[in-house]
């Protein structure tokens, strides 16, 4: 079998790509797609180590459904809150969204 | 209620009345009079009540009714207040109730209560009158309400209470209270049209001119108290120590005993309040106020309060006097008083104003009670104040009743004369006939006609006292002055009733309504009755059939009880024979006079008579003597000098200084230390505000990546820091 | 290099690769589709893991929902980055450098830890055996388990969907 180091370094190469992906994208859509990878890196280091491990202890999979709820739920307001803005400023681009500058 | 109680409550009524009038019911004209006249209505029958005990209190004089509280703490006890009724007071009550009920009543007519609305009337022109139409469409001028009527109504209830609060006081300084609450009504009613500049005019002299006279009274209250440390009456009138000691200690002015000082000071107030020469320049001018007001002020009440005190205090006038020769304050007191009696009778020959006439009379008639409490003729003086209050306040109302009718005249033929000039009356007999009568009886009354008038009973009394006094020069000029006021009375009622009317609005003159006339036969009734409780028991035929009640009652508010005199028919006859001639005399020269032709005396007179329209000029020599310098001394020397150049230049130089401290404490300490610390403070907030915002972009990426390399600085010390 | 090394390594290159091309991709209706891809590849791992429960859920929740839901707020704004348009903010290669400073400090980290290489304990025969998606489901309502983080995720899950609803409605729903 794959010793357990390879999944770690593909989920954080993949948390990675997902970290790039927030910080350097301008479309908020995007953004979240990021970190639908992000939590999908932290899904698949949770599971691994459940693998490795005990198997008769279900907290790597029980926390792994929790990041399931968590991640369709994060997706459904922040894609809400993405059309709300859109609606009133017309644009879906980061930078654009700034009423917090001073 | 005890008696005591009463007396203290007479006041109270008409104070009330002023107070409802002027807080609650001014909007409502029949309300208010209802209030006042009620007021004086109660007030009315407490002092009768007061009066038939007194009547009927054995030696009241002994035993007067008195009753006092602590009042004012003084140095060691108090100062009382209360009040008292004796013989003289109770008098008093008895004609100032009577003349004060009377009156209100008759403001009710005069002021046209009833009448329409005018439509050119506003407050403080009396009223111009109201167009109605008939059942003919034909336009008529009537008279209009007054516009202020409760105003008016709210006054004389306030003057009411200052009189009664005058007469009901045990001693002098509630008396002055009262004698300054009638002074200041008597400037508001005078002042009463006081869009007329001429009734400005007049209040305003006539409270200056009686406050020259206060404020020598109140110097002598001052005086008085400070010998005798009271000033309560009976504490000092009736108690011979305290006389006696006042009459004998000199008080270092002029020869004159502390008593005498004293008298003569008290007696300048009266001469300011009674209108005596040379303070009366202010009463003539007082007939600028409304009709009732002439009436009670100015010749019922307040001026007769002056005489009121003066027979107050007439045992401190005479202290230390033995019976015969006058004392020096008594001499000064007759010969102003006689004075005045000729001098005012004299300027009440020529003069043409009907109101006018009378407030002559008024002055020269004060000046006879003077003159005989000048010589001691105590009772006297007495019965003279009370007939005079009741005849003169009917002439007053008469002629008010009279103008009256004239202005109705006046309106209907809308004619523009003067409607209280007596050349253009004539003829009023027939239209007016309650007025004349009455009218008839007050002025026989005032001229003393022989036996049934009240005049000639008080006014002969007076004569005898000159006589039997062997005071000659008194009672000649009494005898001269007395025939100067019979022919002008007889004058004004020629010139007014008899005849033919002169004008045509004399000829629609009107008799005026029941309100008018009734108070009008009620004091015609007392002109004539008042003079037979005093006749002397000596006098031929008459004497004895009625008991001498008057002087048997007045007598006993003294300590040493005067004598009736002993009738001599000398002054009996010349009384007789200056009244009847002087009524004569009048009758024959104006009793038909033509209309447009001038008075014969000018003719007869000359310069004489010009003197005499003008008053002897007396106003126009206190214009020059006294009101110009006063003018001038307040303009010039107070204002300019004193309050321009040297209060205001010290408070100019106070302000520079002022005004140098603050602009140094501004520019030296305020703006270099406070502000700029303030200053400083906050700018340096602000400037590290700016370099700090532009951290605050705005962009959610970059936040997150500042974010991360705190997070990854903060990992990186921490792993490196592990052991 | 077992065949299930080989599997490995080509699913991990796909995955990973699929993963960039949706954060650099110019088109977002394409990144979306490169997201399912990637979703896809990491729902292979998780049958290597033994795990095909997650790995239904994974196609289920991630490629039914959660894409979709990409898919359809993409269309509903309608703004697909047209050329012209910078894919980048100015501060990606801050981003980029911040990216492979953590995976550095990721791999740094881990191969200082002694259970990096472990080989599983259990062979997955017996996985099978016990069962986990019967051991999970009773783990998740038993008092002595996960029933408190199970019932909280749930109601999270309901706030998320008023929430979601309330915001997105528009000014109508406010105005009422």
């Amino acid at each position: 079998m794959v010793p357990l180091s390879w999944y770690l370094i593909f989920s954080a190469a993949l948390f990675a790509i997902g970290l790039f992906g927030v910080l350097a994208r301008r479309n908020v859509i995007v953004m979240l797609m990021s970190i639908e990878l992000m939590l999908n890196a932290v899904v698949v280091n949770l599971i691994a180590f459940w693998r490795y491990g005990d198997t008769m202890k279900m907290d790597g999979l029980a926390f792994a459904l929790i990041v399931f709820a968590v991640a369709a739920a994060e997706a459904a307001v922040g894609l809400a809150i993405i059309i709300s803005v859109y609606r009133r400023r017309k644009t879906v681009l980061a930078d654009e969204i700034n009423l917090l500058k001073w | 209620m005890t008696i005591e109680t009463l007396i203290w409550l007479i006041p109270v009524p008409p104070l009330l009345a002023f107070f409802l009038i002027w807080l609650f019911t001014n909007r409502n004209k029949a309300l208010s009079h209802s209030v006042a006249v009620g007021a004086a209505l109660l007030s009315f029958i407490g002092s009768m009540a007061v009066f038939w005990q007194a009547v009927n209190h054995h030696e009241l004089g002994k035993e007067p009714f008195q009753s006092a509280v602590n009042w004012l703490p003084v140095a060691d006890g108090w100062f009382r207040v209360g009040v008292l009724v004796d013989p003289l007071s109770a008098v008093t009550l008895f004609f100032v109730a009577w003349t004060v009920l009377m009156i209100f009543i008759y403001s009710i007519g005069y002021h046209n209560f009833g009448q329409p609305k005018g439509e050119h009337d506003q407050p403080g022109l009396p009223p111009h009158g109201a167009k109605i139409a008939d059942s003919h469409g034909h336009l008529h001028t009537v008279p209009s309400v007054e516009p202020m009527y409760s105003r008016f109504f709210a006054f004389i209830a306030l003057f009411a209470f200052g009189m009664y609060l005058l007469v009901v006081s045990d001693n002098l300084l509630t008396m002055f209270m009262g004698w300054e609450v009638m002074g200041l009504c008597s400037y508001l009613l005078i002042g009463f049209w006081y869009a007329k500049p001429s009734a400005r005019a007049a209040a305003i002299k006539a409270f200056m001119t009686t406050r020259v006279g206060d404020v020598f009274m109140l110097l002598g209250i001052v005086y008085l108290y400070s010998a005798t440390g009271t000033l309560n009456f009976r504490a000092i009138l009736y108690n011979q120590d305290v006389l006696n000691q006042l009459a004998g200690a000199s008080s270092g002015f002029l020869g004159l005993s502390v008593a005498g000082a004293i008298s003569l000071l008290l007696f300048v107030g009266t001469v300011g309040k009674s209108a005596q020469f040379p303070l009366h320049v202010w009463l003539p001018d007082a007939m600028e106020g409304p009709t009732p007001v002439s009436a009670m002020i100015h010749a019922a009440t307040m001026v007769s309060a002056g005489v009121y005190a003066m027979i107050r205090m007439f045992p401190l006038h005479t202290a230390g006097w033995e019976g015969h020769g006058l004392t020096a304050s008594m001499s000064v007191i007759a010969f102003i008083g006689v004075f005045t009696a000729l001098f005012a009778s004299i300027i009440a020959v020529s003069q043409n104003d009907i109101k006018r006439v009378l407030a002559y009379s008024t002055i020269a008639q004060l000046g006879y009670m003077v003159a005989a409490l000048g010589m001691g003729a105590y009772v006297a003086a007495a019965f003279h104040l009370v007939t005079h209050a009741f005849f003169k306040a009917l002439l007053f109302l008469g002629s008010g009743s009279v103008i009256h009718g004239m202005e109705h005249g006046v309106m209907h033929t809308e004619e523009h004369i003067d409607p209280q000039d007596m050349f253009n009356m004539g003829g009023l007999k027939d239209k007016m006939p309650f007025t004349f009568w009455t009218f008839l009886i007050g002025g026989l009354s005032l001229s003393g006609f022989v036996v049934v008038t009240a005049g000639f009973w008080s006014k002969d009394e007076i004569l005898a006292r000159a006589w039997g006094g062997e005071h000659l020069v008194i009672f000649s000029v009494l005898v001269l002055s007395a025939l100067l006021t019979a022919f002008y009375t007889m004058r004004q009622i020629s010139l007014t009733f008899l005849g033919k009317p002169r004008t045509t609005a004399a000829a629609h003159a009107q008799e005026t309504p029941w309100t008018m006339t009734m108070p009008l036969v009620v004091l015609a009734f007392f002109s004539v009755t008042a003079g037979w409780s005093g006749i002397s028991p000596h006098f031929p035929l008459l004497g004895g059939i009625l008991p001498n009640w008057f002087h048997e009652f007045i007598r006993e508010t003294l300590m040493k009880l005067p004598e009736p005199m002993e009738t001599s028919y000398i002054p009996l006859i010349a009384s007789i024979v200056v009244s009847l001639g002087g009524l004569s005399l009048g009758w024959l020269v104006y009793h038909n006079h033509p209309a447009g032709a001038p008075d014969p005396l000018k003719t007869s007179l000359g310069v004489f008579y010009r003197w005499m329209q003008n008053k002897f000029y007396f106003d126009e020599v206190y214009q020059f003597l006294f009101v110009r310098p006063s003018f001038w001394f307040s303009e010039t020397f107070v204002f300019k000098w004193i309050d321009r150049t040297v209060i205001d230049g010290f408070l100019h130089s106070f302000a520079i200084a002022s005004d140098f401290i603050g602009r140094f404490l501004r520019t030296r300490f305020d703006l270099p230390v406070i502000n700029g610390f303030g200053d400083l403070v906050g700018e340096s907030s602000k400037k590290f505000g700016k370099s700090m915002r532009v951290i605050q972009t705005g962009q959610v990426q970059q936040y997150m990546v500042a974010a991360l390399i705190f997070v990854f600085g903060t990992l990186i010390f921490y792993l490196y820091s592990l052991p | 290099m077992t065949p299930e090394m080989i599997i490995f390594i080509l699913i991990a290159l796909v995955t990973l690769g699929t993963a960039i091309l949706v954060v650099t991709t110019r088109n977002i209706l394409h990144a979306a589709l490169w997201l399912i891809a990637t979703l896809v590849g990491v729902a292979c791992f998780y049958v290597l893991l033994n795990a095909p429960f997650f790995a239904m859920a994974q196609v289920i929740i991630y490629v039914g929902a959660i894409a979709i839901l990409f898919i359809f707020a993409i269309m509903l704004v309608r703004v697909i980055t047209p050329s012209g348009v910078k894919v980048f903010n100015e501060d990606w290669l801050m981003g980029l450098i911040l990216a492979c400073v953590f995976f550095g400090g990721m791999i740094w980290m881990l191969t200082r830890w002694t259970g990096f290489d472990t080989i599983p304990s259990v062979a997955v025969s017996q996985v099978d055996k016990i069962n986990p998606v019967k051991l999970l489901g009773i783990a998740l309502v038993s008092p002595n388990g996960y029933l408190i983080p199970f019932e909280v995720a749930s109601v999270l899950l309901v706030a998320a969907m008023i929430g979601a609803i309330y915001i997105a409605w528009g000014k109508s729903l406010r105005n009422k």
